[in-house]
């Protein structure tokens, strides 16, 4: 028994990171431009897709095959927030914007679904199947390296956050977008470049989802809900946060999962429900504002 | 802006906020409404009407709460999805058959209300951002029961009981009903917004710590709202339930039924009583066109590309978009005159009105 616990802390360890890797890109997004990306999920599946059409068509090595998928997810994210996001003014701005990403990930589930069908999908590599023994645990290679993966692209975010100069206006931006702009920061650009980058991220997520998990292009929903639940309990626009709550979470499913398999994603957000009974702002959470 | 508070007419009275003309169209409308069965007669056409009105009445309800008190959820599909389970777990023990299971409706609304509680006062706590996603998640903790559940009938779901009514006029009853309750509802929803209590919720929408100050038990008001809203969804839920004469946990509970509503509601119009109900009647039968006449994946294609476009056109929804529209050309570009209405808000003090400003 105590072995299979310690087996289900480091799974929900790995697991954990992965789902940082997908829940950065929206608690990022959120905490620079104060919108909910109800698209995130889809934009993960979209990035499975992506890897797997690299890895069908050019047998591209699925890590290799994100530096053309992150790239291009970028470029995707700045011309949706270009197109969408940025007209959209107003009191009513941050639920429009919700509802703008929702009818984004319908139109991308949409074209997944007439070009890849509805059947059942998996990223395949060596490193996916196999596993190696330590200390006595399994643990499989390509949840190694996806947490080795996430360790590292979430550092990167840290560093372009706290070590650059447009990671000082990112946080300016953050903090008060109106004294930023008098400062004479261009909001435009850092909205842009930080929806782009949020959403580059999800392609790195949705490569490992994608190796870990089978996936059709109606998963994004699934998704999109735990991920939502993970970064409203990290606090939203905390990236430590993120991370942290991803661990938690997880951790926590894979061992309720020991002793009941099908309530496991139940107790994922009833956690969600009691979390925010004590405290509304989450793990790591910046107090509510006035006036939202 | 005609639909604003104004104290003083009780009872009848009240119809005296309708202008003689709004009231002509009114009930020109429901006269249409009750003679389109007999108009068109055929089963195809009233399959539209059933759908559509459901959704006037859902989104409207939805309206009552998210349009005027600014708090969008979307986790409306519980109700609807509860409402439904409620009444099929109820005929099938207390083996209900045949027209008795009418009389079960009212159990449906009591279900949408005795949810809506727990879940308003847990969801209400927090911010608005946040609100939204509580209310996806409680959406996939009930999605997730409906499944898991042994007296839900696990992922096959629930069958209503059978009526025994002839195929040509099947649709017609549940076209009434359903009308009965979209009627009920948007009066419902033109009464609160003219009463004290709708003031009291956007006022919550314009300035929760403001409201708060001024003497509103934002808390209570927004939870009446909320279960009043649920307790409707639940009815028309039921409703839909014995139509489709099935329910299974993935249609009962369905993220897209969620969507489809606030897109409805944004499009005619948030918090206006007649913008739900416009963007319904535009949508619902849009969509079952194209999930007849395309595969599935083609209208959500469009769907989501509709929205897209609304959003960048006409932002604020078309009711108010329109109506300024018909204002500018009536005054020939001249300023409305506003002082003519006392009670009417300065208009510059709210930034949607004035979307420019922020720039």
């Amino acid at each position: 028994m105590a072995r299979e616990i310690y087996q289900a802390i480091v799974d929900g360890i790995l697991v954990g990171g992965v789902y940082a890797l997908m829940a950065v890109g929206l608690t990022l997004i959120f905490g620079v431009l104060d919108i909910i990306n109800i698209a995130q999920g889809a934009m993960v599946i979209l990035g499975a897709y992506l890897s797997y059409e690299l890895a069908a068509r050019l047998h591209l090595d699925l890590f290799l095959g994100l530096l053309v998928t992150v790239p291009a997810m970028f470029v995707i994210g700045v011309v949706i927030q270009w197109a969408f996001i940025r007209p959209l003014r107003g009191r009513e701005r941050t639920s429009m914007t919700l509802l703008v990403s929702y009818a984004v990930a319908l139109i991308i589930e949409g074209i997944l679904y007439e070009a890849f069908g509805a059947d059942d999908r998996q990223l395949t590599a060596s490193y996916v199947t196999s596993s190696v023994h330590v200390f006595g645990f399994y643990l499989s290679y390509i949840y190694l390296y996806g947490f080795a993966l996430a360790l590292a692209l979430i550092a990167a975010l840290y560093i372009l956050l706290y070590r650059t100069k447009f990671g000082r206006s990112v946080r300016a931006t953050m903090q008060d977008e109106t004294a930023a702009r008098l400062v004479g920061i261009n909001i435009n650009r850092v909205a842009a470049v930080t929806y782009g980058i949020g959403v580059a991220v999800t392609a790195a997520g949705g490569m490992v989802f994608g190796a870990t998990n089978a996936f059709d292009p109606n998963s994004g929903y699934d998704l999109i809900s735990r991920l939502l639940a993970i970064v409203i309990l990290g606090g939203l626009g905390s990236i430590g946060g993120a991370l942290a709550a991803s661990i938690f979470m997880l951790t926590l499913e894979s061992l309720v999962d020991i002793w009941q398999p099908t309530w496991a994603i139940v107790v994922f957000y009833a956690a969600l429900v009691l979390v925010l009974l004590i405290r509304p702002t989450g793990f790591l959470g910046r107090k509510a504002v006035r006036a939202q | 802006m005609s639909e604003d508070y104004v104290e003083g007419p009780k009872g009848l009275e009240r119809l005296r906020g309708l202008g003689g003309v709004q009231l002509a169209f009114v009930i020109a409308l429901l006269a249409v409404a009750v003679a389109f069965p007999v108009l068109f007669p055929s089963p195809v056409a009233t399959n539209y009407g059933v759908y559509a009105l459901i959704f006037v009445a859902v989104a409207s309800a939805w309206n009552v709460f998210s349009g005027f008190s600014g708090y969008i959820s979307l986790g409306h599909a519980v109700f609807f999805g509860s409402g439904a389970y409620t009444l099929g777990i109820a005929a099938r023990d207390w083996h209900v058959t045949g027209v008795g299971v009418f009389a079960l409706l009212p159990l449906a609304a009591v279900a949408g209300a005795l949810i809506a509680v727990p879940f308003g006062l847990v969801a209400l706590r927090v911010r608005r951002h946040t609100f939204i996603v509580i209310t996806i998640a409680v959406f996939f903790i009930f999605q997730l029961m409906a499944y898991n559940f042994s007296f839900t009938g696990g992922s096959t779901g629930l069958d209503a009981p059978f009526l025994p009514w002839a195929a040509q006029t099947y649709n017609n009853p549940f076209y009434y009903i359903a009308l009965a309750c979209a009627a009920g509802t948007i009066a419902l929803a033109w009464l609160i917004r003219r009463s004290r209590f709708g003031l009291q919720l956007r006022a919550i929408r314009d300035d929760e710590d403001r409201a708060r100050g001024l003497g509103v038990h934002a808390m209570r008001v927004k939870l009446t709202a909320f279960v009043l809203s649920g307790a409707i969804t639940g009815l028309v839920g039921a409703v839909w339930f014995f139509y489709l004469t099935q329910v299974q946990p993935p249609s009962g509970f369905d993220p897209l039924f969620d969507l489809s509503v606030v897109l409805m509601a944004f499009l005619g119009g948030l918090g206006t009583v007649s913008g739900p109900v416009l963007g319904a009647l535009i949508i619902e039968p849009g969509q079952l066109y194209l999930t007849a006449n395309t595969n599935g994946y083609v209208s959500e294609i469009l769907l989501g590309s509709l929205f897209l476009v609304a959003v960048l056109l006409v932002p604020r929804g078309i009711i108010p978009t329109g109506g300024e529209y018909i204002r500018r050309l009536t005054t020939r570009g001249r300023a409305a005159i506003p002082a003519a209405v006392p009670a009417a808000p300065p208009q510059p003090s709210d930034p949607a009105h004035v979307p420019e400003a922020r720039g």
